[in-house]
């Protein structure tokens, strides 16, 4: 396969954090709803639209890497299907969140607990049907200089998502002072 | 509980019998559909091969939509919503009986439906009924868990008929996908019951997960 | 913070070296009639292109990503200095 193997380093630590975002997304939107704390809200909100990103990510450099490893851009197998269908919860999410109105904030917390539901699904997909796309027992079996590129990348990767929620929830904790500012106005 | 559940449908079935204003919609919008793929896909006169399975469930999905948005329109019409939550009821019971009223409205879209793609589409889908049945029973109460508690939390959201798709349609792709799969299977001229079998297991699991989650949540997301 | 994100993104370089081989000589010139599959694997799909499309791809989103946060906290920053002044000119 050669040089377009190189995708593989950018390819899948996105989509670790692709599901890792869609989970941290799920879990604060449990909370939200659960518990009442609009941090966990802020979280969720943060979390959904890593999740868009990250999935836009993986389905690009995906088919990009099919196109020369299967020779077709796109296949309508279990992993690629899930995948595609999480990144559109996410999205959903987001979609809901800026045009629902009131109460868009819990609709969009149970619709992200449902989104949540299919990150294992999608993961152990490619182990238990047949499909192209490779199985989760090809990372462990990597050879040494392919696997230490992989954990670096992984590593960036998880940095990388960390600091951008932090980014994106100081956005979320600005807008909601702002929010206290107004009311306090028209106090 | 169940009392509440029975009571909650019995409303439903009542109010619905009086003016069968969305069942008729509904079957009519859903016979719409087949024909509509029909009329697109037939080409000289002959149907696709392997199409009738996947018309019948995006019949049942869309015509599911619609049947949804209706039911809750007219709850937020009257605001018995508010009312039926504020009674003494368990709120996961409102929910079993709200659902189903909807999954009673889509089985009987479908016992016309089904026969009507069989006959377009000459597909021998009553060939096997007992399994067909289990497949659509199984498909339908996924599909409606999921739409059931979405439209009940669209209620009272803006935007509430074009958000209904937008949320409904990802996380049910996995019922639809399972139900065309197993339909598809059914339909072959020697048919693998094994693979129907699978199929009906997964949809059956994807039911537990989604009415698991349905009841779970339904309290929290239908308080302000 | 954002610094530090900013250094976080060119640390990536380090990772592409890390994998990077040394690029293929490029092939003589055909003049006769060769079936794809007598080619060089190289010349029946060029992968470059693809691997250069999708590393930019990434970076591309990541930086516009970036940028619609900041403009987004920017503005709200503002209108929070806004409201504040306004809040103390009133008391």
């Amino acid at each position: 396969m050669g040089l377009v193997q190189k995708i593989f380093y950018y390819h899948l630590p996105s989509a670790w954090v692709f599901l890792l975002s869609a989970i941290v997304c799920g879990i604060a939107s449990a909370r939200f709803l659960f518990g009442g704390s609009p941090r966990q809200d802020r979280l969720a909100h943060a979390a959904a639209e890593l999740t868009v990103l990250f999935g836009a990510i993986v389905l690009v450099t995906g088919p990009l890497w099919a196109r020369k490893a299967w020779g077709v851009w796109w296949q309508w197998d279990v992993r690629l299907t899930s995948s595609l269908m999480g990144w559109m919860v996410a999205w959903a999410y987001l979609l809901v969140r800026k045009y629902g109105g009131p109460g868009s904030d819990k609709l969009a917390a149970g619709l992200a607990l449902f989104g949540m539901a299919n990150v294992p699904f999608v993961y152990i997909s490619v182990n238990y049907w047949r499909t192209i796309h490779p199985a989760t027992s090809v990372v462990p079996t990597l050879p040494v200089d392919m696997g230490l590129a992989l954990w670096f990348a992984v590593a960036c990767f998880l940095l990388l998502f960390v600091l951008l929620l932090r980014l994106r929830v100081y956005l979320e904790e600005q807008r909601a002072r702002l929010d206290a500012l107004y009311l306090s106005l028209d106090e | 509980m169940i009392r509440t559940a029975w009571l909650v449908l019995k409303k439903d079935l009542t109010v619905e019998v009086r003016s069968l204003e969305i069942a008729y919609t509904t079957l009519f919008f859903a016979v719409s559909c087949v024909l509509f793929f029909a009329f697109a896909l037939v080409k000289e006169g002959k149907a696709p091969e392997d199409g009738a399975a996947g018309i019948l469930w995006i019949a049942i999905a869309f015509g599911g939509t619609l049947a949804l948005g209706r039911t809750f329109e007219r709850e937020r019409q009257s605001e018995t919503l508010r009312a039926l939550l504020m009674a003494p009821a368990a709120r996961p019971a409102i929910y079993v009986g709200k659902l189903l009223g909807i999954v009673a409205l889509l089985v009987a879209a479908e016992i016309v439906l089904v026969p009507l793609v069989a006959f377009l589409f000459q597909a021998p889908l009553l060939s096997h009924p007992f399994w067909l049945g289990a497949v659509l029973l199984s498909g339908t109460i996924g599909f409606a868990t999921v739409g059931t508690l979405f439209s009940a939390m669209l209620v009272r959201a803006r935007s509430r008929d074009v958000l209904l798709p937008v949320l409904l349609y990802p996380i049910t792709v996995p019922v639809i996908i399972a139900g065309v799969r197993a339909t598809a299977a059914l339909l072959q001229p020697d048919v693998e019951l094994a693979l129907v079998r699978f199929w009906v297991a997964l949809l059956i699991a994807l039911d537990v997960v989604f009415v698991t989650l349905a009841l779970w949540t339904f309290e929290p997301l239908m308080t302000d | 913070m954002r610094a530090l994100v900013v250094i976080l993104l060119l640390s990536f370089s380090p990772s592409v070296t890390f994998a990077q081989q040394p690029e293929p000589q490029q092939p003589k010139q055909t003049d006769e009639f060769v079936p794809i599959s007598q080619l060089p694997a190289q010349d029946q799909l060029p992968a470059a292109p693809l691997l250069v499309t999708a590393y930019a791809f990434v970076w591309v989103v990541l930086f516009a990503y970036m940028v619609s946060v900041g403009r987004r906290l920017t503005k709200v920053q503002h209108e929070v200095e806004r409201l504040e002044s306004d809040i103390a000119k009133r008391a």
